[in-house]
């Protein structure tokens, strides 16, 4: 997944409406007049917030009989998801060296010693 | 003792903002040792393959840094200014200088858990939706630089 892709789900999913448009996707299909009942806005303009969506990837409205059901695109969630999860593991792995050094300082902690000194330190990381 | 809980994190999706918050089994003290200490700094901070080299740190509110780290023979340097510095919170600048125009802005907080633990969140505001988004894609890039950096190593060591 691109760069400039990511950034199209996020900027997408930066507007309150497209997102709880997204967020009603999730419980199943919907058309697009479903989908504008309870905005205060007409169907010109949810057809401007899908079009943002669909360019996204996070929509899709399946060729069929009128009116076509809007759907959710998980796939496109699921690897933005991956990339975050990228990241995190490497802040995972960031961290766990600072235990392993915090681990070192454990007895010359300059605070003065008002922690428990016998505290055995969690180390030992699965 | 608990295992400590692994890192979380958060992509805001209103704001180009990335939020991470980790536990240690150490004081608040020592955790703010660990970030304004150059040598301790230089240690922990990675990637996993990098050796860092610190460059210039005045670790004061009102200071500024700047360290190389070096991945498989590639340096990347990164620099900053300390905007506040004080035992429960930093505030500083962020630049990678391969992309100079760009600038985050990181908060950090250490949090007393008692008992000798203490809570990490972090808070980094990149300038743009396309910046923020350009540090999570980074990730993979580094893998790809990890696996060059380990397989410099073997061939360095005879294994390949």
């Amino acid at each position: 997944m691109a760069t400039d892709t990511l950034t199209r789900v996020f900027s997408a999913l930066a507007d309150p409406t497209r997102r709880d448009i997204v967020a009603r996707l999730a419980e199943g299909d919907a058309t697009v007049g479903q989908l504008a009942g309870p905005y205060r806005m007409t169907l010109q303009a949810v057809y401007k917030h899908l079009r943002v969506l669909e360019d996204a990837g996070l929509v899709s409205r399946p060729q069929g009989p009128q009116p076509r059901p809007v759907r959710l695109e998980t796939e496109v969630l699921t690897q933005m998801e991956i990339w975050i999860e990228r990241y995190r593991r490497r802040a995972e792995q960031r961290y766990r060296r600072l235990d392993a050094l915090l681990a070192t300082m454990s007895n010359i902690d300059e605070t003065g010693g008002t922690d428990d000194a016998s505290d055995p330190r969690d180390d030992h990381r699965g | 003792m608990p295992a400590t809980p692994e890192t979380t994190i958060e992509a805001d999706p209103k704001l180009p903002i990335i939020r991470i918050t980790r536990e240690f089994a150490a004081t608040p003290g020592q955790l703010f040792r660990a970030h304004t200490d150059p040598a301790l700094f230089a240690r922990w901070v990675g990637p996993g393959a990098a050796s860092t080299r610190i460059d210039h740190w005045d670790a004061r509110t009102g200071g500024s840094w700047r360290y190389i780290a070096t991945v498989g023979g590639t340096e990347h340097a990164f620099r900053g200014c300390f905007h506040e510095v004080r035992p429960d919170r930093i505030v500083q600048t962020f630049t990678y200088e391969g992309e100079p125009d760009g600038v985050a802005l990181e908060t950090l907080w250490f949090e007393d858990l008692g008992g000798g633990r203490s809570r990490l969140r972090s808070q980094s505001l990149a300038d743009s939706f396309e910046g923020r988004d350009a540090w999570l894609a980074s990730g993979m890039e580094s893998g790809v630089n990890e696996g060059y950096a380990k397989l410099q190593r073997m061939v360095d060591d005879g294994a390949v």
